[in-house]
Formats: structure tokens, sequence, C-alpha cells
């Protein structure tokens, strides 16, 4: 069997505010594959949030083992942190947050600027470009953030989160400011992506969006509390037909 | 590294009026300091060409001593160099090509219906050579002129336009002092003004005796003017006469000198120590501004990486360590300070001749001043960029992209 890329044993974090200490997580064992799917879920304080900061490796374990492909994160110091961010995981935003007044192509070099060893620029860009291509964005490359749609500036962002041939696609609430065809449009890039072999691991609220993952885990006060293969999957290809054939209908009427 | 000086341009760019205030502090900064430091050598070039116009090899011996009994009466206050000193100091000091002493008398002179208050200097026959004194017409008196305390003078230029109106030679014309009538025998070359703004021109010479019988009633000298063989014996006459006057004055050993001898590099560090004052005082105004102009690039580099928060957060989630991001805004503060240098240097380039044109104070800029202040500018970004870069690269990410 392969080498997990996410593997979590009693994973812990407490929070020290002030007096209070906040126990975010308070002990999840999770593993995932190479080529799941998989979505996080909880309401606000279920510690969804918490488990997407130390997958993704901004924040470590206050105790507990974190591998992500079979490197273990707790031991890391910061510069070690952020080369293993490069390196292993590629980020997708709710807010996107792409750079403002730089363009698409720029945006998605972004992770190699900080790669080592240093990736030559006539690389860079061809890397992004084909990245930029992947998400269906090549020929938007020159626009800045400000010209583009939501829907395509998260694209942007799944781009710039695949172009180091990341272990892991984190998404963090990546529909929670699109509209819902967009939305759908976005879970078709996931699954294709996902199709080609990537792992993707996606944090959400919103079910009928969990519901275009391969497995739900389900937290709730620091705990999981379900894990379990998605039913009835939904195919983003499907949906949209679905939704033309409704909005046809309400123009019809 | 291109790559970080590329990011850095843009961001700069993108707040061009902003970044352009801020490097203004560096820019008044700089532009002081070169403005200053060419003020310091420029005067101090002045003062090397105006002492060197005064002769070659040239010793200037003073009577008085600057720190008498602890007050100063400055060189000159009390004559008290005889002519027996001169007449020994010509006769036993070796390599001595001219000497002259100089006693001076203010009179009123008249020639026709003009007059004029001038300075009158008694002086030897070797003096217009030792003082490099050119003849625009005429000639020298002669030394049997300064033996019989003969009424003969030359003329310097300004005096003789006074007098006599423009180029017109006044050789073989009188002139009243005290209602002794006296021939110009010689009609002095310009030298023009010296550097305590004092006209070189608006002089008369005459024999020092003739001086000292008819004007001062003087019977010792306030200086001697020596003019030596060669640069080499320079030191050697300077410690004969020493010697001789001290012997000549009965000083005990141990004593103070109540007189001076001083060569030119000696009378030009003299003067130069006031420029030097100068000079540090507006180079230390300068820092001041320097100073003052880093704080404002910190003040803004501060508001910057509080404004672009998102984007460090952004940056180190992507995986760029503390140490890039550091880099980035230290290399923007660099740039800011540096460029400002730059601007600063220019502005400088263009004030310094202004204010030679309008206030003929001499400038001179120096490349070392231009390397220096360049220097300067770029180490203030650095040290003024340091804490706000760092507070960049101290973020934690997780803080940075929450960040509105």
């Amino acid at each position: 069997m392969s080498v997990p890329v996410i593997q979590l044993d009693d994973f812990r974090k407490t929070y020290i505010t002030g007096e209070v200490e906040v126990k975010a997580v308070r002990g999840v064992t999770l593993s995932i594959q190479p080529g799941e799917f998989v979505a996080i879920m909880g309401a606000s304080g279920s510690g969804k949030s918490t488990m997407m900061n130390t997958l993704g490796c901004l924040d470590r374990p206050t105790s507990g083992r974190f591998l992500l492909d079979g490197v273990n994160v707790g031991e890391l110091d910061r510069d070690e942190l952020a080369d293993l961010r490069n390196r292993k995981i590629g980020f997708v935003f709710q807010g996107f947050n792409l750079l403002a007044r730089t363009s698409a192509a720029e945006n998605v070099e972004l992770p190699m600027l900080y790669s080592r060893p240093p990736i030559p620029s006539s690389e860079q860009r061809e890397r992004a470009m084909a990245s930029l291509s992947l998400v269906g964005l090549a020929e938007r490359s020159d626009h800045t953030p400000s010209q583009l749609s939501g829907g395509q500036q998260q694209r942007v962002a799944i781009a710039r989160g695949l172009v180091n041939q990341p272990k892991l696609l984190l998404a963090d609430e990546p529909t929670g400011n699109l509209d819902s065809r967009t939305s759908i449009e976005i879970m078709g890039i996931f699954q294709k992506l996902n199709e080609q072999g990537i792992t993707i691991v996606m944090v959400t609220h919103e079910l009928d969006i969990a519901r275009y993952c391969r497995r739900v885990v389900v937290m709730r006060d620091g705990l999981v509390r379900s894990d379990e293969a998605v039913k009835d999957r939904f195919l983003a290809g499907e949906e949209l037909a679905k939704l033309d054939a409704e909005q046809k209908a309400v123009q019809l009427t | 590294m291109f790559a970080v000086l590329r990011i850095a341009l843009r961001a700069l760019r993108r707040n061009i009026l902003r970044s352009f205030l801020t490097m203004l502090g560096i820019i008044v900064g700089i532009a002081s300091v070169i403005v200053g430091v060419s003020m310091g050598t420029g005067a101090k070039a002045d003062v090397d060409k105006r002492i060197a116009s005064m002769g070659q090899n040239l010793l200037v011996v003073m009577s008085g001593n600057m720190s008498r009994g602890g007050a100063r009466g400055g060189f000159g206050s009390t004559p008290n160099i005889s002519p027996g000193d001169y007449d020994a100091l010509r006769r036993e000091v070796a390599g001595v090509v001219g000497a002259s002493p100089e006693v001076r008398a203010n009179a009123q002179i008249a020639a026709g219906n003009q007059n004029t208050f001038v300075q009158v200097s008694g002086v030897s026959a070797d003096y217009a050579d030792v003082r490099s004194w050119e003849f625009k017409s005429g000639g020298n008196f002669s030394d049997a002129d300064v033996r019989n305390a003969n009424k003969v003078c030359l003329i310097g230029a300004t005096t003789a336009k006074t007098l006599f109106g423009e180029n017109i030679d006044p050789v073989g014309q009188i002139v009243r002092v005290k209602n002794a009538p006296i021939s110009i025998v010689g009609w002095l070359s310009p030298k023009g003004v010296n550097s305590f703004g004092q006209d070189q021109d608006d002089i008369v010479l005459m024999p020092y005796t003739s001086v000292m019988k008819r004007l001062s009633g003087d019977t010792m000298f306030r200086s001697l003017n020596i003019q030596v063989e060669g640069p080499n014996v320079i030191s050697d006459v300077q410690t004969n006469i020493y010697e001789l006057l001290r012997q000549r004055h009965k000083i005990q050993p141990g004593r103070d000198d109540d007189f001076m001898v001083r060569n030119q590099q000696e009378m030009s560090d003299f003067f130069n120590a006031n420029n030097r004052v100068m000079t540090i005082l507006i180079g230390f105004f300068a820092g001041i501004s320097l100073v003052v102009g880093g704080i404002g690039i910190m003040n803004i580099m501060l508001v910057s990486v509080t404004e672009r928060t998102r984007e460090i957060g952004i940056r180190l989630a992507v995986g760029a360590r503390g140490r890039d991001v550091l880099l980035q805004f230290l290399t923007e503060a660099v740039l800011l300070s540096a460029a400002g240098g730059a601007l600063g240097i220019g502005t400088g380039y263009w004030l310094a001749p202004l204010l030679t044109k309008y206030f003929e104070f001499p400038t001179l800029i120096s490349n070392s001043s231009v390397i220096m202040a360049f220097t300067v500018s770029a180490i203030i970004g650095i040290v003024f960029g340091f804490f706000p870069a760092l507070k960049a690269a101290r973020l934690d990410p997780i803080d940075a992209l929450r960040f509105e």
C-alpha cells in the first residue's frame, strides 16, 4: 500500500488566549490515501478551520502526530514548514487570495518564486501556462484579477495551487463566494482533477457541495462524528445540464 | 534576485506619489550633504588658491603671540620685530632669497581733486617679488629708495582707478599723503579679492622706511615676509628663524615665543579650520535630516506592511520563507532610499552652482562626497527598512490570511 497523503493520529489542538484554554480539536485520527476527494464538514466552532490550518502545514499540532506524505510535520521549524507547503500543498481559498494588479500568469507563478532549487523564469512561465490550460484559462493569462469573474479568479487560484504538482490540493470553502452555477463549474474542475489522480481535501459547510466529493468527514466539537463514502454522488456535468433545463423552464412558463 | 527587484519596483510604482514623498526626506538630506560638503571643499580650495597666490615658498614672521598671558592678542597686535632683527635675519639665515618687513598705516591720499582712504604698506624692495606682485606699468622702487626713505610708491589697481579713473596709467603722477607729495613709480596688476572678502588691490606700497618715518611713526615691524629657496628648505629656515629670534629677543628656554613663523601650509590649515567647523556643522544638520528621512521611510514601510498583510499571508502560504519576505521589504526600503539618494545627489549638483552664482560662495562637489552620500542613503534604507521588514517576515500566515 502506498504512503497515505494524510495520516493523523490522535491529533489535538489547544489554543490559549489569555486565561482561557480552547480545545479546538480533541483527538482526531484520520487517514487519507492518494487519489481521494474528501470533504470535511462542520458548523463553525466544530474545529474544521483548525483541521484546515494543520493539514495546510500553516500550524502544528499541540499533541498527536501528523504525517503529510510520510513527513512528520510536528517536528519541522518555520522554514521547513514553508518549504513543505511549497512542494506538497496547493491552496485554494474562499476569497481566492490572488495578488491584485498582478496578471493571472504571474499569480500562478507565485509558488515557483519560492521553490528551492530556483526554477528558471522561462520554465516558470511554461508551467504557469500549462496549469492555466488545465483550468481552461490559458487565453486569459495576462488578465489581472479585477478583469476576471469570481469563477475565473477561483480557477486562477486552482491553477496556482496545482503549479508545483503538489501531493495535496487543499480547498477552504472554495465555492463560498460563488453563485450556484459557478460553484458547480468549480466542482467540475475539482472532479476532473481528481480523476487525473490528484488528491483533494475540501472544507465546506454546504451539504450539496460536499456531495461532489467521494468521502465526507463530519466534525463537531473538535471530534470526527462521521466518516463515510458519498452515496448519490453529484457529477458536475449532469448537474449543470439539470440547471440549464430548470432555467429554461423558468423562462418558458 | 532579479525577481525580488521587479516585485519591489512594482510595489513602489503602485504608490508613486507616496514613494516620492517618502523619498523627499532622503532627497533633502542627501542634497544638503552634497551642498554642505561642496561648500567646505570649495572654501578650502579657495583658501588654498589665495594662499598660493601670495607667492611661492613663503614664510611669514608675525610679532606677538596668540596666547600671551592667557589673552589672545592676535598676531601683529604688538609690533616687536625690530629692524635689527630683520637685518640679522637677512644676514644670518641661509636659504632666504627675499625678505620684506610690513608696516601698515591707514591714510587719506589725494590726487588732483580725488581722494581715498587706503591702507599704506611699508615694505622692502623684495616685497613685490616675494608676494608675486606684477607690474602693469612702471616698476619697483629700489633698495636705495628704501635706504633713503624716498617719497615713492607703488599703487594697486583699485586705488589707481579711484584716484585717476579706469585704465589711466598713473605712473609718474603725484599723490599727496599727509600733504607730502609721493611719486608713483609702479602700477600693480590686480590680484582680486582675498578669502576674507578684502580687496587686495586697494593698496599703496611704499618703502617701509618712508612709512615709518612719515606716516606711522612705528619703530618696530608687525610682520616679515620671507621667501626661501625652495620647498625642501622651508622647515630648516623656519627653525633657524625661530632660534635666531628667540636668541635676539632673549627668550629663556621653556618660555613662550613672542612671535611666530608660519609657512603657507600652516596658514592654509589655520584658515581652513573655520571651514572645517562649518562643514561639520552643515554635515551635522544634514545628518539630522537624513535620520528624519529614514524615519519617514520606516513609517511608510510599516504602513505598507500593514496594508499588504494579506499579500504577505498569501506568499507565506505558498511557501515563502520569512527570509524571502524580509528580503522583499528590505529591497523596497533600500530602493526607496537609494533612489532618494540619487535624486538628492542630482539636486545637490543643481543647487551648488546656484549658490556660487547668486551668493558668490565657492563650491566644489567631490567624487568622494557623492559616493559617500549614495552609500549612506543605501545604508539608511537597510537600517530603517529592517524593522518593518522583520515585522512582515514574522507574521503568522494564518493571521495574515485572515487579515481584512
